[in-house]
């Protein structure tokens, strides 16, 4: 069974949807996830300057967790810059208040609350799911 | 334990969905789990003011945990979101038998 993954909070997605290298000698064709939780916690510890503790409270997750997903998150950043790849934005184990998600399928509009962990359409189960108010 | 609530026009599968949350005719409640539906007429419908409200409350008493209509009004948005109970909007046309076929196709 998989394990339960906290949902995190996070204030603000990314405001674009990916980052695209230029000028690159060899194309690599293979793009980073970056994940919208690792971008919150790339933004909360090297944007806006907070520390560790307060940044894993604002996303209401343990200081470990927070420090992985900043670690994951700045490992993704380095590989994407040093092997020139595309980035791109997912949606991850992201929770944002008062969001409405749309489904790419069959185009069900839903909420998700916080006490439901899957990030798949209530009505098809599909995967393919974006938020509304972007 | 997942219980699902559809507003439906009538009080059987065949019946269209209905688009309205607080004046919907009738409650379709679904399980997810073993595929059972039920039906309750809506008590609330013909409220004066409220009926969204009433509806959410209902709701909520009744440890719903997602709701399939066309749209929520404001209060029972609010209401809904308190309590952790999943919103969908949906802006077909289809029959209840339509929508529990497309949940349970998993
Ligand atoms: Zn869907």
């Amino acid at each position: 069974m998989a394990r339960r993954i906290s949902p995190r909070k996070v204030v603000a997605p990314p405001s674009f949807i990916g980052f695209k290298p230029y000028g690159v000698i060899t194309e690599n064709t293979d793009s980073v996830e970056l994940l919208y939780e690792e971008y919150e916690a790339l933004k909360l510890a090297d944007y806006d300057i907070m520390n560790h503790q307060e940044a894993s409270k604002l996303m209401g997750i343990s200081r470990p967790t927070f420090a992985r997903i900043y670690e994951s998150a700045r490992r993704k950043i380095a590989l994407a810059l040093v092997e020139a790849r595309e980035i791109k934005t997912s949606y991850g184990n992201a929770w944002m208040e008062k969001n409405w998600f749309v489904c790419n399928d069959c185009l069900a509009r839903f909420t998700i609350p916080k006490n439901i962990t899957a990030r798949t359409c209530p009505v098809c189960h599909s995967f393919n799911i974006a938020l509304l108010n972007v | 334990m997942s219980k699902t609530v559809i507003t439906s026009s009538g009080n059987t599968l065949t019946s269209k969905f209905d688009k309205r949350f607080g004046r919907a005719e009738f409650f379709c409640l679904l399980d997810e789990a073993t595929g059972q539906t039920s039906f309750i007429a809506n008590e609330f419908k013909d409220a004066n003011h409220g009926a969204g409200t009433k509806a959410a409350e209902f709701m909520v008493e009744q440890q719903v945990n997602k709701i399939i209509s066309g749209d929520f009004g404001p209060k029972a948005k609010e209401l809904l979101e308190k309590f952790d109970v999943q919103m969908v909007i949906l802006q077909e046309e289809l029959t209840i038998q339509a929508i529990v076929d497309r949940i349970s196709k998993k």
